[in-house]
């Protein structure tokens, strides 16, 4: 006859299959149920790990839902001002060209008030990788509209949809990196299913990949939700993004490296 | 040399590891002679044009935030660009050393020299509670002494450091006696962000706190820091004030105009004396208030409205009159119209 067996009898290192990553703090993340931001992080946190990048990463966290990103990951963090992210990452890895260097941006920081910072480090080919939250909204605000925001999509400070005629068009900010030859490597991704959560991650590590080679900026965009902001559960909020968001910033490489032996494009899993 | 070039070539010998500007007249020749020289390739120093004076202070809040010897130079206009960062770093408690050659204002205003951002330099600049530490240049020996001193300061006291010059020191030409070059520093601060090492915790560089709490514990371990650089770190020179029964107060442009009225005024019999601030950042006010208790009457000269005059008459508080004599726009008194100002004011016209 079987002993009784209770759950302790389970915990044993040949049963582990998931664990909190090394690099993740213990800290609480403080976003909001369904968000984005978590799985973002946690992808960091799995490559910085694997790539054993700890002692080498410098990140620059912006300001916006992520500006406590420094709380989250057990390395060395800089907070930037609004959209600025990039000016201290080309200066740090300017002095530091060893280093891994990453800024961690949202749509309003990147696209908005951090354009110019965005668009010359690109252009300079500075050496560092864009991590790039778009969701459409300031969700740290309390869910303004942004520069990603869609045409007719409500924000609280376009209540009555976003009015193209007065408010401009959602910035495809990453198409136009895309073509800057300083851009290395262009992506856009998400994290709205198990499947494009492998994706992304797939996406960032090839960047820090290619960091190493001193090639160019690498920008990775990730389309991502905003239950809160948006009004939404997080799973109609994931089911908004893939019909509406997805239409409008198709995911897939935008610019992808070249094979330079075999002239032709790398072979890419990262496209849909 | 030309005082903007002393700033270049001084920056390259005090073992500067980056500078990053953008060009904007009277003080380009800075950037232009550091791309000419090249440092890179020598010292490892990096040169770089950023694409706006706020891409180019958030350059330099980076590279001090890894510990490294950075700096920017620019005039007015984009030194009032540069106040958000300025203030980041202020508040994120980083070293950098800061050079605003400064030109009339307000607006777009001249390129001649002013003195009119006094208050902008002195006072903080930027939003939030804090100070730089103000260094004010008379000649181009003192633009080019002041940058390696501007550096060791900034990492003394892990603070922003500025360099108030004007268009006038940034153009002339003067013979001047360099520091022999020294290396780029190999040690890393330990709270510099440069990779975590598995031997210490996480460096974070940030000027935020919720917790309005630990937000006023902060402001006010950046008050006793100002103490103690008020206590520690004021330089002045005083030039005929022991007799002195009439004090001019003048920094930079304005000191070496004055210098010279004093020697005219006492050709015609008049006691006067000048003391020249070469800290703006901590003020000299006990110097100026001891010496102001035995004159009987105070002027501040300066090519402003009228700024430093505020801080000397906190100074004097009372004591002696205080009148501040000035030109603006980008126009330089002559040390003949302090003489007659001076004289106006003796004889109570």
């Amino acid at each position: 006859m079987a002993e009784a067996t209770g759950i302790k009898d389970y915990i044993k290192p040949e049963n582990l299959v998931y664990k909190r990553t090394g690099i993740m703090t213990e800290n609480v993340l403080h976003y909001c149920p369904g968000c984005g931001h978590g799985t973002v992080h946690r992808i960091l946190a799995e490559i910085i790990e694997e790539e054993g990048l700890q002692s080498e990463a410098i990140g620059i966290s912006p300001v916006g839902c992520s500006v406590f990103l420094y709380n989250y990951l057990d390395i060395d963090w800089q907070e930037a001002a609004h959209g600025r992210a990039p000016a201290l990452a080309t200066a740090v890895k300017r002095l530091c060209p060893d280093k891994f260097v990453f800024t961690y941006q949202g749509d309003g920081d990147l696209a908005a008030i951090g354009t110019s910072e965005t668009i010359h480090s690109c252009n300079r080919g500075e050496n560092i990788l864009i991590i790039f939250i778009n969701n459409g909204i300031y969700g740290m605000t309390g869910g303004q509209m942004a520069p990603t925001t869609l045409p007719g999509m409500k924000s609280s400070t376009s209540p009555l949809g976003r009015d193209t005629r007065l408010m401009g068009y959602p910035l495809k900010i990453t198409d136009i990196v895309a073509t800057l030859p300083g851009t290395y490597y262009v992506t856009r991704q998400s994290v709205h299913t198990p499947a494009n959560a492998r994706k992304t991650k797939r996406a960032i590590k090839k960047a820090v990949q290619y960091q190493k080679l001193n090639k160019g900026t690498c920008f990775v965009e990730i389309v991502s939700n905003c239950p809160s902001g948006w009004r939404m559960t997080p799973v109609e909020a994931n089911k908004w993004l893939e019909e509406n968001m997805l239409p409008y910033y198709p995911l897939g490489d935008l610019k992808a490296p070249v094979d330079v032996n075999a002239q032709k494009p790398v072979k890419s899993d990262n496209n849909d | 040399m030309k005082g903007n070039e002393a700033v270049a070539e001084a920056a390259i010998r005090a073992g500067a590891d980056g500078y990053f500007g953008y060009p904007i007249t009277p003080q380009s020749e800075i950037m232009e002679y550091l791309m000419e020289a090249n440092p890179q390739a020598k010292t490892g120093m990096v040169v770089l044009q950023a694409e706006s004076e706020v891409a180019a202070i958030n350059m330099v809040y980076g590279g001090a935030a890894c510990g490294k010897k950075v700096m920017t130079t620019s005039s007015s206009p984009g030194i009032s660009l540069k106040q958000e960062g300025i203030t980041y770093i202020a508040g994120a408690e980083l070293p950098c050393l800061i050079v605003n050659v400064v030109r009339g204002g307000p607006g777009l205003g001249t390129i001649q020299p002013a003195q009119s951002d006094y208050f902008q330099a002195v006072k903080g600049g930027g939003h939030g509670d804090y100070h730089l530490i103000v260094l004010a240049p008379a000649s181009v020996q003192e633009m080019a002494d002041f940058v390696g001193l501007g550096f060791d300061l900034a990492f003394r006291y892990r603070n922003p450091v500025m360099i108030l010059s004007d268009g006038a020191i940034g153009q002339m030409m003067e013979k001047v006696w360099l520091s022999p070059p020294v290396e780029r520093s190999k040690t890393v601060p330990e709270w510099a962000t440069t990779g975590k090492p598995p031997s210490r915790q996480r460096n974070i560089i940030t000027s935020l706190d919720l917790d309005p709490a630990a937000q006023e514990r902060f402001n006010q371990k950046l008050i006793d820091k100002y103490n103690e650089i008020r206590e520690k770190e004021v330089r002045y020179e005083e030039f005929q004030c022991g007799d002195a029964q009439y004090l001019l107060v003048a920094y930079g442009t304005s000191a070496r105009i004055c210098q010279k009225s004093v020697q005219l005024a006492r050709k015609e019999g008049l006691k006067v004396g000048l003391l020249r601030p070469i800290t703006l950042f901590p003020f000299p006010s006990k110097q100026i208030s001891g010496l102001a208790v035995k004159a009987d009457l105070v002027i501040s000269v300066e090519m402003s409205a009228g700024q430093m005059v505020e801080d000397v008459l906190l100074a004097v508080n009372g004591k002696t009159p205080v009148y501040h004599f000035g030109r603006m726009g980008g126009m330089v008194p002559t040390p003949e119209e302090v003489v007659e100002f001076l004289k106006s004011k003796i004889t109570g016209d």
